[in-house]
C-alpha cells in the first residue's frame, strides 16, 4: 500500500514545469540549481549543529554528566551560541605555514562532504540527483576528505598535525577497501548500484532481514570500516588528543576548525545514511511479513521519519563506540583492516554472491 | 583448521568484551536519558541555596564577633607566627582599660586571603579561640587589593574575659 | 641522548626528528616536558626535561617550623596529600620519641588507603583518557567524589587537607566519619566491577597494554621504582609491609606482586590495591579507639640535634623524608625522596622502540604527578 502524499516526486516535478513554463530553460535549471544548494546548505548546517548537540547530549548522558544546559532550554541553543564565537574568532595565521593550502584545506574537506549530501536519498524523490551508480558516486566523493585532511596536516608546518595526517592517509586508504566490499554485497543482492533503486528493491523487507547473516556481518563491518572512515570512535587517531594534541587540525582555528569539525559530523552523517539506505531499507517502513495490519501502521509514518530515524540511530551506535572504547594504536587498526575485516569481508561478498546466484535470498 | 578457529575464537572473544563495555555505558545512557537519577554533576549557581558546606570546610579564616559585635582577639600575635606564608599581619594599639592603664589591644587583624595556604594553624594557634574557619568559598573578585580583609569588624571592642 | 640530538641537527637527511610534548600537552599530567625523537611513530629517544613546577619545596622548609612544614608537603603529591603529611609527622614524632594515641594512628591509617583508594581512581580515570577512552574519566572522578566528601566532613578540605600535624591531627574526626566510610565500602565495592567491564576486559585495551613497556625486576630495583609500577615487576617494595608505620601490623593484607612488568601488570596492580585497601579499610574502622586526637606535644616543637629518616608508602611509591636537625626550631635540611623522580627515571628504557602511543600509556601507566617530580 501506498500513501501517494507522502511522495516527494509529483512535489519536485511540479515546480520544475511550473519553473519551465515561466521562463528560458536556463534560467530554470539555474534557478533550481540555486534552490537545490540553498537547501542543501541550510539543511547542512542546520543538521551539523544538532548533530554536535546531539554527541554532547549522548556523552554526557552516558558518562553522568547533564552535559550542555545554559543556552536555550537543555542547552539546545549552545551549539548555536558556539558557531557565533568561532566566527567571531581571529584565524591565526601560521608562520611558516603553506599559505594556499593551509587555507584550502578546510574547503577541500567540506566539499567533499557537501557533494556526498546530494545524492543521498531522503525519502521518495527527495534527492538532489539520482546517479545510476550513486554507490560509487558516494564512495568517490567521500574519500575525497582525507585528501583535505592530508593538505591541512602537512601543510600546517607542525609535527603533530603532520603526524595525524599521515596516519588519517594511511587509515582512510585501507578502510575504504571494506566499506566498498560491505556496500557492494548489497549491490549484488540487488542488482543495481542507483541509490533509489536499492531502497525500491527494499520495499518488503529491509536488507539485512532478507540477505540472512551475511548482510547482517557485512553490516557490522561497514559499521566499524565507516566509523574509521570518519576518524571517530576509537579510530580517531587523527585527532588522538592524547597523544597529537588536536592532530591534523592543531593549527586550525576559528571558522576553519569549525569547518573540520562540522564535516567531521557530516561525514557521520553520511556514512550513518549509507549504512540505512543499504542495510536497513532507506526511507522504507519496517515491514513484516504477513502481518498487513502492521504494515499499514507503518506505513502511515512519513518516509523521512524513517529514514532520519534509522540514520540517528546508527549515528547512536557510533557514538556509543566512541564513548566507551579506547583509542586504537596505528598499527592495530591497519591490522584489524587487513587482517580482520578485510578477509571477512571478502570471504562475506562471495558467499553473499554465492546466495545471489542460487536466488536464496527473500 | 586450528588457526582458523582461534581466528574466529579471537573475533568473537573480541566482539564479547566490546559489547560488555557497551553495557555499562549503554545502561547509564538508558537512565539519564530519561531521568536525572544517575548524574553526578552539580548545577552550581542554581543550587546555591541548597548547596551546605561541611562545617568543618575552610573556606576563609574569619573573626569570631558576638552579638554585641565584640571578638575575642587580644592581638597577641600567636597567628602570625605562626602563619607559614605570612597571610597575617596584627597591627596593634595602645587602649586604656577600665582601670586607666593601659594595654595592648588589635587595631586591625589584617589577612590576606590571596597569600593563604588554609593549613589551619592560626586556628589551631589561637590561644583564645578567636579565629575560625568561615564557611564562604567564593572568593573571585575583580580586584586583587579586595583579598586582604581585616577580620576585625569596624568598632569592635574585645570580649571581656579575655585576657590581656 | 644529547649526541643524538646532534646528529640529528647535523643531518638534515635523518628521518628522525624531535617532537617537545609538553609542557602544555593534554597526556603529561602537568608541565612533564618530554622531548621524544621519533621515527616515522617509533620512539628512538625520551629525553624528560623537569622543572617547570619547582617551587623549592625543599628549600622553603628550611625557614619555617615542623608544623609548617606540613602543609607544604601537600602540594608535592597532591593525590596523597595525607600520605606525604604522614612521612613527615612520623619522622618528627620519631624523633622527639613522641608516642601518638593508638586512635591517631587508626585515623591515619584509615585516611591514608582512603586516599590511596582515591588517587588510584584518578588514575584510573586519567589512564583510560591517555588510552583515548574519555567515559573512564567521568566514573573514576564520580566515585573519587565519594571520598572527597568524606575528607572534607572531617578534615575541612578536599584536596590538600593538612590533617595530619605533628603528634597527632589538626582535628578529631566527624562523627559520621565511620558510617559514611562504610557506606563508601558497599557502593565502591558495587561499582569496581563497572571499571573491569569498561576498561580491563577490553580487547583495545589488552592489545594496547599487554607487553607494552616491560620493565624487568632488576631495572626497577636500580632505578628505584617504587610503588604499583615496581611491584608491577615483582619488586616487592611496599613499606607497609616492610616498615610498617601506623597500624598497618595490625591489619591483614597482601602486598600486589605481579611479575610481568607490562602496563597491564602495572594496571591490575592498581586495580588490585583499591580492593586491598577496601579490605585494610574494613579491618580497621570499626575498631577505631577512643582517645585524644593529639598527643602532648610542646608548643615549640625542636628536634634534637642529628639526621632522621622515614618512609611511607604513597599511593605512587616509597616517599622518603630525611631531616637534617641542628637542634633549632626547623630544619637544617629537608629532603624528600619522592616517588615520582625515580619513577620518571626508567621512561626512556620502556618506551624505546615503541609508538608514539604507547609512550603515553606507558607514561599514563607509570603515574607521574609532576609537582612531585620537581617539588
Amino acid at each position: 500500500m501506498n500513501f501517494s502524499f507522502y511522495d516527494f516526486t509529483g512535489f519536485t516535478q511540479s515546480i520544475d514545469q511550473a519553473l519551465k513554463a515561466s521562463m528560458s530553460p536556463f534560467w530554470a535549471v539555474t534557478i533550481e540549481l540555486v534552490l537545490v544548494g540553498v537547501s542543501i546548505l541550510a539543511f547542512y548546517a542546520l543538521l551539523g549543529l544538532f548533530l554536535v548537540y546531539w554527541e554532547r547530549k549522548v556523552c554526557a548522558m552516558m558518562q553522568n554528566r547533564l552535559g550542555p544546559n545554559r543556552v536555550g532550554p537543555r542547552g539546545f541553543l549552545q551549539t548555536i551560541a558556539d558557531l557565533i564565537k568561532l566566527l567571531l574568532k581571529e584565524l591565526i595565521f601560521i608562520k611558516n605555514a603553506d599559505k594556499l593550502l593551509f587555507n584550502i584545506a578546510p574547503f577541500i574537506v567540506i566539499i567533499a562532504s557537501f557533494m556526498a549530501i546530494a545524492a543521498i536519498p531522503f525519502a521518495k524523490g527527495l534527492h538532489a540527483m539520482d546517479f545510476d551508480i550513486g554507490i560509487f558516486y558516494i564512495l568517490a566523493v567521500s574519500s575525497l576528505g582525507v585528501v583535505g585532511i592530508l593538505i591541512g596536516g602537512w601543510s600546517s608546518n607542525n609535527k603533530y598535525s603532520l603526524i595525524g595526517a599521515m596516519r588519517s592517509g594511511a587509515q582512510i586508504v585501507s578502510y575504504e577497501l571494506s566499506v566498498g566490499l560491505t556496500l557492494l554485497s548489497v549491490v549484488v543482492l540487488a542488482g543495481t548500484m542507483q541509490l533509489s533503486e536499492i531502497v525500491e528493491s527494499q520495499r518488503d523487507a529491509w536488507w539485512i532481514m532478507k540477505g540472512h547473516i551475511p548482510v547482517w556481518i557485512a553490516f557490522v563491518i561497514f559499521l566499524i570500516a565507516s566509523t574509521a572512515e570518519t576518524n571517530r570512535g576509537p579510530f580517531d587517531l587523527a585527532e588522538a588528543e592524547s597523544e597529537l594534541t588536536a592532530g591534523f587540525h592543531t593549527e586550525y582555528s576559528g571558522i576553519k576548525f569549525a569547518f573540520f569539525f562540522l564535516a567531521e559530523y557530516m561525514n557521520m552523517f553520511i556514512v550513518a545514511s549509507m549504512a540505512t539506505t543499504v542495510f536497513l531499507g532507506g526511507w522504507m517502513p519496517l515491514h513484516f511479513w504477513g502481518l498487513t495490519g502492521f504494515n499499514e501502521i507503518m506505513d502511515f509514518i512519513p518516509p523521512f521519519i524513517w529514514f532520519f530515524a534509522k540514520v540517528f540511530f546508527v549515528i547512536f551506535v557510533m557514538m556509543w563506540f566512541k564513548w566507551t572504547f579506547p583509542r586504537l594504536r596505528i598499527d592495530q587498526l591497519l591490522q584489524l583492516e587487513w587482517k580482520y575485516l578485510l578477509p571477512l569481508s571478502l570471504v562475506n561478498l562471495l558467499i553473499i554472491a554465492f546466495i545471489a546466484m542460487m536466488g536464496w535470498h527473500f | 583448521m586450528k588457526e582458523i578457529l582461534n581466528y574466529f575464537q579471537e573475533i568473537f572473544s573480541a566482539i564479547r568484551s566490546l559489547t560488555t563495555g557497551m553495557k555499562v555505558t549503554g545502561k547509564y545512557f538508558a537512565i539519564n536519558a530519561f531521568t536525572d537519577k544517575q548524574v553526578f554533576t552539580q548545577k552550581y549557581p542554581e543550587n546555591r541555596k541548597e548547596l551546605k558546606m561541611f562545617d568543618a570546610f575552610r573556606g576563609e579564616v574569619i573573626m569570631t564577633h558576638n552579638e554585641n559585635n565584640e571578638h575575642r582577639c587580644n592581638g597577641c600575635g600567636i597567628c602570625e607566627l605562626n602563619c607559614p606564608n605570612g597571610s597575617i599581619e596584627i597591627i596593634a594599639k595602645k587602649e586604656n582599660n577600665e582601670d586607666g592603664k593601659a594595654i595592648r589591644a588589635i587595631d586591625q587583624h589584617v589577612y590576606q586571603l590571596a597569600m593563604c595556604t588554609f593549613c589551619g594553624l592560626c586556628i589551631k594557634a589561637c590561644p583564645s579561640n578567636a579565629l575560625d574557619w568561615g564557611q564562604d568559598f567564593e572568593h573571585a573578585v575583580f580586584d586583587r587589593s579586595k583579598l586582604t580583609k581585616v577580620l576585625n569588624q569596624p568598632g569592635s571592642k574585645i570580649q571581656k574575659d579575655i585576657k590581656e | 641522548m644529547i649526541e643524538n640530538r646532534e646528529i640529528l641537527l647535523n643531518d638534515p637527511n635523518s628521518e628522525r626528528y624531535l617532537v617537545n610534548m609538553g609542557p602544555q600537552h593534554p597526556s603529561t599530567h602537568g608541565v612533564l616536558r618530554l622531548v621524544v625523537g621519533i621515527k616515522g611513530e617509533t620512539v628512538d629517544s625520551v629525553q624528560p626535561h623537569c622543572g617547570y613546577i619547582h617551587r623549592g619545596i625543599e628549600k622553603m622548609c628550611e625557614h619555617i617550623t615542623y608544623p609548617q612544614i606540613i602543609h607544604l608537603t601537600d602540594r608535592m603529591d597532591y593525590l596523597s596529600a595525607h600520605q606525604n603529611n604522614h612521612a613527615v609527622c612520623l619522622a618528627v614524632e620519631n624523633a622527639l620519641g613522641v608516642q601518638v594515641p593508638e586512635r591517631v594512628q587508626y585515623i591515619r591509617t584509615i585516611m591514608d588507603e582512603l586516599s590511596r583508594i582515591a588517587s588510584h581512581q584518578l588514575w584510573w580515570a586519567t589512564f583510560g583518557m591517555d588510552l583515548g577512552a574519555l567515559t573512564t574519566f567521568f566514573y573514576g572522578l564520580r566515585d573519587r567524589e565519594k571520598i572527597l566528601d568524606i575528607f572534607e566532613e572531617s578534615t575541612g578540605s578536599r584536596f590538600l587537607q593538612s590533617y595530619y600535624t605533628p603528634g597527632g591531627l589538626m582535628k578529631d574526626i566527624h562523627p559520621d566519619f565511620q558510617k559514611h566510610v562504610k557506606e563508601f565500602l558497599v557502593y565502591f565495592r558495587k561499582l569496581l566491577p563497572e571499571y573491569d567491564q569498561l576498561l580491563t576486559g577490553n580487547v583495545i585495551y589488552r592489545a594496547r597494554s599487554i607487553n607494552m613497556g616491560l620493565l624487568s625486576k632488576e631495572d626497577a630495583i636500580n632505578y628505584g621504582v617504587t610503588g604499583p609500577s615496581g611491584r608491577g615487576s615483582g619488586f616487592s617494595c611496599d613499606v607497609r609491609k616492610h616498615k610498617p608505620y601506623g597500624v598497618y601490623h595490625k591489619a591483614e593484607f597482601n602486598e600486589i606482586l605481579r611479575t610481568e612488568g607490562d602496563v597491564h601488570a602495572r594496571y591490575m596492580v592498581h586495580m588490585d590495591e583499591m580492593r586491598e585497601s577496601m579490605k585494610i579499610i574494613e579491618q580497621l574502622i570499626d575498631n577505631i579507639p577512643a582517645g585524644d586526637f593529639i598527643a602532648k606535644m610542646k608548643p615549640v616543637i625542636k628536634l634534637p640535634a642529628g639526621e632522621y629518616w622515614q618512609s611511607v608508602e604513597t599511593a605512587r611509591g616509597e616517599l622518603g623524608v630525611y631531616i637534617v636537625s641542628d637542634g633549632n626550631k626547623n630544619p637544617y635540611r629537608m629532603k624528600f625522596r619522592s616517588p615520582n623522580l625515580s619513577n620518571l627515571g626508567v621512561l626512556e628504557k620502556l618506551s624505546i622502540g615503541h609508538k608514539i602511543a604507547d609512550l603515553i600509556a606507558i607514561g599514563g601507566s607509570m603515574d607521574y604527578i609532576i609537582p612531585d617530580i620537581d617539588r
